[in-house]
């Protein structure tokens, strides 16, 4: 599928970035005229994703997170957002709802919950000790301004 | 970030900006202090303000849930957006707490 727009991004997992990683990510994709509530959506997937990054990757470490932004043909939005942090053990134990390392932080162990409900398709590859990367992707509806 | 009203046995916590992990950290800390002070029969969450919310603020409604019932205490919650609705019932909130 032809890559129509793309943009790169890195930045410091500190918390403070989490409201500049959201805001960047919604500022590209609103040359696509995106719905209210769909650029709402992939908002709070990039809060979530980033969050993790910065909470569970990295913990009290320093590190960058870096996110890739691709509008592909038709609408579609692509995703990527990865660290180089600790790495998840079990993707599929992480991915439960309620299920967080970090419960006394008030977690509440939704992130990937939110993340696989507000996008279309949601993937996780990660290695102990080198990092993990989160895929999304959403189609936007035709509502907006065409292409 | 938080505009408190007081009202009898009542504190009114009005929410303003973005509930993310870095806000939800300091209002937290805001939120039960005045708690903790002044040991309520009720606590209304008003999110009129609140321009977005990720899972942070379920946590954050969450754990206030806890101390409030801790304390024999309700929480309501009202004024959420359709987008703040659609995360509190992922999360299953929405049977806990009362959401006007």
């Amino acid at each position: 599928m032809n890559i129509l727009n793309e943009m790169k991004l890195s930045f410091s997992a500190t918390s403070k970035n989490e409201s500049f990683a959201r805001a960047a990510v919604s500022s590209f994709i609103v040359q696509l005229d995106p719905r209210v509530d769909e650029l709402a959506d992939i908002r709070t997937a990039v809060s979530e994703a980033v969050t993790n990054s910065i909470v569970h990757a990295y913990r009290k470490q320093s590190g960058m997170v870096y996110i890739t932004v691709k509008i592909l043909e038709n609408r579609i939005v692509y995703i990527q957002i990865k660290d180089r942090g600790c790495g998840i053990e079990d993707i599929s134990k992480a991915m439960e709802p309620l299920y967080t390392t970090a419960e006394n932080e008030e977690r509440a162990g939704l992130g990937f919950a939110v993340m696989e409900s507000f996008m279309d398709k949601l993937s996780v590859k990660s290695r102990v000790g080198y990092g993990t990367s989160v895929f999304m992707k959403k189609k936007l509806s035709s509502n907006g301004a065409e292409e | 970030m938080i505009k408190f009203l007081y009202d009898g046995n009542k504190i009114t916590a009005g929410l303003y900006g973005e509930i993310d992990h870095h806000n939800a950290t300091i209002m937290r800390e805001k939120l039960d202090l005045s708690i903790k002070e002044n040991i309520p029969e009720e606590l209304i969450l008003d999110f009129e303000n609140i321009t977005f919310m990720d899972s942070s603020g379920v946590g954050l409604i969450m754990g206030r849930y806890k101390l409030m019932n801790e304390l024999d205490g309700k929480i309501i919650i009202k004024n959420t957006s359709p987008q703040i609705k659609k995360i509190m019932k992922l999360s299953g909130i929405d049977k806990l707490a009362q959401i006007l």
